[in-house]
């Protein structure tokens, strides 16, 4: 019972990032980014090839990694994205867009990698010695992704709480319209918003390659999870996301070791469900009047 | 009924005629595309209208699909097979109503998402409680042929542009347009939103059980990971939209140019058929938004005819 816990709560470490990417994307920059799955499995190829061609450690890897997603993900904004924001009437014409327009990234992006990289799955074995925690033993690369996955969402959230940057984006999250009138530059903001998101997700992607076993096709997969890790934990808010992501790690270890390995899914479907029931505003979201 | 309606009516059931005397010409590969086409007649056009006037864009088709498959497998050997149809829709409207109730009361995204994972989700359900049950993937051979399930198609696509064309005459049709133009004013008008959303998506749902009921023979052999491939939801999505839900006919428009593509592509690249379905997707939404019906109405007010 304690070692699923255990385990739970360090899959859910890096659930957590992964989510805080695509909150940044969807509480900022108001993209429902359906590709996100895609960026995490680039980032995950990216980790893998630098260490099996050069034996690079995937934490090393992450210098290059992040940077590299934030530019990408900073152009695609801007080209693709942004004349879907400025052309959109009204909020739910620009998610029909952004969903319809992600999802056709997403596929592309699937096309390419398995092009590029073939259909078949691919891990790698880095720090597989096992260290004990309270009389169990855990694999010590998930201990490591875990570390790594909390300082990086802890320096995100001191960074949005407390540095001038971190506000606009805070600001733009509460209200877009109000921001342009304090002199915010909306879309500069949400361009870098939808940048740093891709790169904390492609970072969890690198970092998830350690102990998972990924191919081209799995991204769909992480972008569900991390779409019912935001909405439980309520969209912008850090803090809900963190428990949520928590939540789903230690649900979805549960069900694999206690009922069956194949049922990850509907273990996320039942929280997924439970949510929409009972507080859609999510777990931490107050009421709306 | 209007001379317009009159008119419409009887170029309809004679394109529906003609469609079901291809058989009779030839019933090898011919044949083969067009069931495959008919197939997506009737998903994409069931799709679009739901999907049309809410602008709620379902993913859940594999889903109803896959559980009419399964109907069919299960039931063959002992049910007539007239019943089977009739489950299905039953079942499809009952998973349909249950994902309605839940996620169709609240905004549009949260509706995308659920119906993102449910073919997954019905999936891993049924997989496992297959591995419980110590059953394998079923064979489902009968004495339907290819042309059999064509005509049936047929009929299907008949009754599902019936559906349509009375839904939009109707009190509810009107309801929906309201919707999908502005929800708060819908409401402000007494509309009960949830309601008229959730019965038309249990219309769309029964609409692909059936049609994975009658589709199941085909593939002689059915298993979850098959039944249920999610790319079937992403590929009515893809034809409606491409061929634009703001008339009847216009999935349609959508189905015949992307099966036929899709065909090409499949037999000579069948590694690039996802990122063709991506750039479709793209192309859907920069350069041809509202499909080949919006494109053939900018075109008809440019060059105006104006009458429509």
């Amino acid at each position: 019972m304690f070692f699923i816990l255990i385990t739970g709560l360090l899959l859910g470490g890096t659930y957590a990032l992964i989510a805080m990417g695509l909150n940044l994307q969807y509480g900022v920059a108001r993209i429902m980014n359906l590709a996100n799955g895609e960026m995490l499995v680039a980032g995950a190829f990216a980790a893998f090839w630098v260490f099996t061609a050069g034996q690079v450690s995937p934490i090393a890897a992450l210098l290059v990694v992040a940077p590299l997603a934030f530019v990408v993900n900073w152009l695609i904004y801007r080209i693709m994205l942004q004349p879907l924001v400025k052309r959109a009437k009204s909020r739910g014409a620009l998610e029909v867009d952004s969903i319809l327009a992600t999802f056709g990234l997403s596929f592309a992006l699937v096309g390419i990698m398995t092009w590029a990289f073939g259909g078949g799955f691919f891990n790698y074995s880095y720090l597989t010695g096992r260290v004990d925690i309270f009389g169990s033993s855990y694999a010590q690369n998930r201990i490591v992704a875990f570390s790594i996955a909390s300082l990086l969402a802890a320096s995100l959230w001191i960074w949005l709480s407390y540095t001038r940057a971190g506000l606009r984006m805070r600001a733009v999250a509460v209200s877009p319209d109000s921001a342009r009138l304090v002199g915010i530059d909306v879309h500069a903001v949400s361009a870098l918003a939808f940048g740093l998101g891709g790169a904390v997700t492609a970072s969890g992607g690198a970092l998830i390659s350690m102990f998972f076993t990924l191919d081209a096709s799995v991204g769909v997969m992480f972008t569900m999870k991390a779409l019912i890790i935001v909405i439980m934990g309520g969209v912008g808010d850090i803090r809900g996301t963190i428990v949520a992501a928590m939540i789903l790690g230690v649900a979805e270890t549960f069900v694999a070791r206690v009922i069956d390995p194949g049922l990850t899914l509907a273990a996320a479907y039942l929280l997924f469900l439970g949510i929409l029931l009972f507080r859609p505003q999510g777990l931490f979201g107050k009421k709306p009047t | 009924m209007s001379k317009r309606d009159l008119r419409n009516l009887t170029l309809a059931s004679a394109a529906l005629g003609l469609a079901a005397l291809l058989p009779l010409y030839d019933t090898g590969y011919l044949l083969s595309i067009a069931t495959t086409m008919a197939m997506f007649t009737v998903l994409a056009t069931s799709w679009a209208l739901f999907s049309g006037p809410t602008h709620y864009i379902s993913l859940a088709t594999a889903a109803f699909f896959g559980l009419g498959t399964f109907v069919t497998g299960l039931g063959f050997q002992t049910l007539p097979m007239w019943m089977l149809p009739l489950i299905a829709a039953g079942l499809g409207a009952v998973l349909a109503a249950l994902v309605g109730l839940v996620t169709l009361r609240l905004s549009g995204v949260y509706f995308v998402i659920f119906t993102l994972g449910l073919a997954e989700l019905v999936r891993q359900l049924v997989t496992w409680v297959q591995n419980r049950t110590g059953q394998r993937g079923m064979y489902v051979l009968t004495s339907i042929t290819e042309r059999d399930i064509y005509w049936q198609l047929i009929a299907m696509a008949a009754l599902v542009f019936l559906v349509g064309w009375l839904i939009a005459r109707s009190r509810m049709g009107f309801a929906l347009r309201i919707i999908g133009n502005d929800e708060t004013v819908a409401k402000h008008s007494g509309i009960d939103t949830a309601m008229a959303k959730i019965l038309l998506f249990m219309i769309s749902g029964a609409v692909a059980a059936v049609v994975g009921a009658m589709m199941a023979p085909r593939y002689i052999y059915i298993e979850p990971s098959t039944a249920f491939a999610p790319i079937l939801s992403f590929q009515v999505v893809i034809m409606a939209l491409l061929g634009g839900t703001g008339r009847l006919w216009g999935p349609l428009a959508g189905v015949i140019p992307f099966t036929l593509l899709w065909e090409f592509i499949s037999r000579n690249a069948p590694n690039q058929t996802l990122l063709l379905l991506g750039l479709a997707f793209l192309l859907i939404v920069y350069v041809l938004p509202g499909g080949f019906v919006g494109l053939y109405e900018r075109l008809q007010h440019r060059f105006g005819s104006g009458g429509r």
